[in-house]
């Protein structure tokens, strides 16, 4: 259970940047989550933590130790990769004792720590089971098990959820929260999916490109994106360009925004938007207002998406409520866009 | 109907190839127990062929020859094959694919070329022919098939078992021994024995550098045949079968060739 430190980190494979001058601190005990497209760099930033790619320039501290010359095996790591990377010839005991038994431990005390782990993550009695005879979600466990027997400083997951399927990877993200908290280990996780790094981070960075977009806990980066890119990464968003004027934006069309800030640009969160009929009075505090015509009605039960097109330009903006007046407005419709001021943020492009 | 005369078209193919393969090799085995020399029935079951194959030294010699030089081979061919190949997939290094791909030529050019090549070079350099430079000429032979057999398991599995390994502590001789070698052990048995088959088969690169008065089994076969058959080579034929067969029944069991069962 460690701090970890990045500072300055660049990384190149010929003439690609595979970071470039990355800083990030990750508190101890901390679930960080590494947010990016394919390609942006936040696995390899994974594997210069974990020891396998070293750092063009820049130091990697744990606990305020430089480690960039330690090699894997001493930095005192727990990992689960991927295709979770079981050993094939030892069972699941073997594979959760295997970082035991290179450290010479104890044969009595082995069997203790691994009977612990396999209560851990709720796989008594499978110890004598090969990995191949396990699901996909067991397999998961038993990966997570063997990294974490060994107490690692470091915990570090690469796409932990990739290979299960949708309803086992929900359920696997509250057990892999459950364990990260019991066992208290600094947890840095790398992912592309943007629920998942929602749901299971202390705090998220977004990675584009080698560089850090945006770090910080979720709620804040995705109610406050600071670029279009975070906007749009994490989650949807509706993006307006316009004239910056105080406290306001004027659109191409003459529309006014209230919007605090700078930015000539700003992004709206479809969840934030309200939709009414033409003549319907909007609440007050709601004060941004756009007229529109609703192009395509997405009913889902519990909600309802629209996308709705406004302004001279036809831009296309979409919306998303809960349903709650139990009635559907079709395409072709006359609304009013409303939303507030508050939830106008601005963003830099 | 139609599918059922397809099954029966199937079962039929079927039985028709395994007659063909086994067939001769059934009646081989078969007359090597017949007491007549001349494959004359009715069938009478002796063991005079093997008495015999016991008593002929030429025959004998070169079969422990041939075992000394395969199992040989094995050993040298199958831990220079899988170091290579751990070489070739493990590290990155100039030439890589250059290398990789020249392993393949040894296993397309003729057998007869090979030899013919090595003969020359064995003569230029003073390595002369002998034993020892079948020996040699087999594991050249050899190590192309170990590397291709042990690299295709090494690609399939690719580096993330050493690298969890790593992650755990292990540092890379550990590593290798109780992970790498375990991982590909069942590669490394079915590397070793096509390293012994393609040793104790091989008949045109033994004959070409073996000296007079020494030779292999094969090359002893061939030789006797010539000088006229006898059913000692039908007794040491019946001996090898089924000792390969059941070394192949064996190793098939232990590794499950046959897939995940």
């Amino acid at each position: 259970m460690s701090r970890v430190d990045v500072a300055e980190v660049s990384k190149r494979y010929g003439s690609v940047k595979a970071l470039d001058r990355v800083s990030l601190y990750f508190l101890d005990g901390e679930f960080f989550g590494l947010l990016g497209p394919s390609g942006s760099g936040k696995t390899t930033l994974l594997r210069a933590i974990a020891g396998f790619v070293e750092p063009d320039e820049g130091a990697i501290s744990f606990d305020g130790e430089r480690v960039e010359s330690v090699p894997v095996h001493r930095r005192a790591i727990g990992m689960v990769f991927q295709n979770y990377a079981l050993f094939p010839n030892l069972d699941v005991e073997g594979n959760i004792a295997f970082g035991l038994a290179v450290r010479g431990t104890s044969l009595a005390e082995r069997q203790v720590r691994v009977e612990e782990m396999l209560r851990l993550v709720r796989l008594t009695g499978l110890g004598a089971r090969k990995p191949r005879e396990l699901s996909g979600g067991q397999q998961q466990r038993v990966a997570l098990a063997r990294a974490l027997v060994t107490r690692p400083k470091v915990l570090l997951l690469d796409e932990p959820l990739g290979a299960l399927d949708r309803r086992l990877r929900q359920e696997m993200q509250v057990e892999l929260k459950e364990i990260q908290r019991k066992s208290g280990v600094t947890t840095i996780f790398v992912t592309h999916d943007q629920e998942e790094a929602l749901t299971l981070s202390d705090r998220i960075a977004i990675i584009d490109q080698g560089r850090v977009v945006q770090v910080g806990a979720p709620v804040d980066v995705y109610e406050r994106p600071s670029t279009v890119f975070a906007a749009q990464f994490l989650g949807d968003a509706n993006i307006f360009r316009g004239q910056r004027s105080a406290d306001a934006l004027l659109l191409d069309d003459g529309a006014r925004l209230t919007a605090p800030g700078t930015s000539s640009t700003v992004i709206v969160r479809p969840e934030k938007m309200l939709v009414f009929k033409r003549g319907e009075i909007p609440p007050a505090d709601l004060s941004n207002l756009l007229p529109g015509r609703i192009l395509q009605s997405i009913y889902s039960g519990a909600s309802i998406a629209y996308r709705i097109a406004t302004g001279p330009r036809d831009q296309i903006i979409l919306t998303f409520a809960q349903n709650r007046q139990g009635e559907l407005l079709h395409p072709g419709s006359e609304v009013t866009v409303a939303w507030s001021p508050a939830h106008t943020v601005s963003v830099a492009t | 109907m139609a599918t059922s005369l397809a099954h029966w078209l199937t079962r039929t193919y079927l039985a028709v190839i395994l007659l063909f393969l086994y067939l001769p090799i059934a009646v081989m085995i078969l007359m090597a127990f017949n007491a007549s020399p001349l494959y004359e029935f009715p069938f009478e079951f002796d063991l005079i062929w093997f008495k015999a194959l016991l008593k002929n030294e030429k025959l004998m010699t070169a079969g422990f020859n041939s075992i000394g030089i395969a199992l040989a081979n094995t050993v040298v061919a199958t831990v220079l094959g899988t170091l290579g190949s751990l070489g070739l997939n493990r590290y990155e290094f100039r030439g890589r694919q250059l290398l990789e791909i020249l392993l393949l030529p040894p296993i397309t050019i003729p057998w007869l070329i090979i030899g013919t090549s090595m003969l020359i070079f064995f003569f230029w350099t003073g390595i002369g022919r002998g034993l020892h430079s079948i020996l040699l000429g087999h594991v050249a032979l050899s190590i192309p098939y170990v590397m291709i057999v042990v690299g295709s398991r090494l690609k399939t599995h690719g580096a993330s078992l050493e690298e969890a390994a790593a992650t755990l502590g292990a540092n890379p001789w550990q590593a290798f021994w109780r992970v790498t070698l375990p991982a590909l052990s069942p590669s490394i048995v079915a590397a070793a024995l096509f390293a012994f088959a393609v040793s104790f088969d091989q008949f045109v690169i033994s004959y070409f550098l073996a000296p007079p008065g020494t030779s292999t089994l094969p090359v002893e076969i061939y030789t006797s045949i010539r000088k006229g058959f006898t059913p000692e080579i039908n007794a040491i034929s019946t001996v090898i079968i089924l000792v390969s067969m059941g070394l192949m029944l064996l190793v098939a069991r232990q590794y499950r060739f046959g897939g995940e069962r």
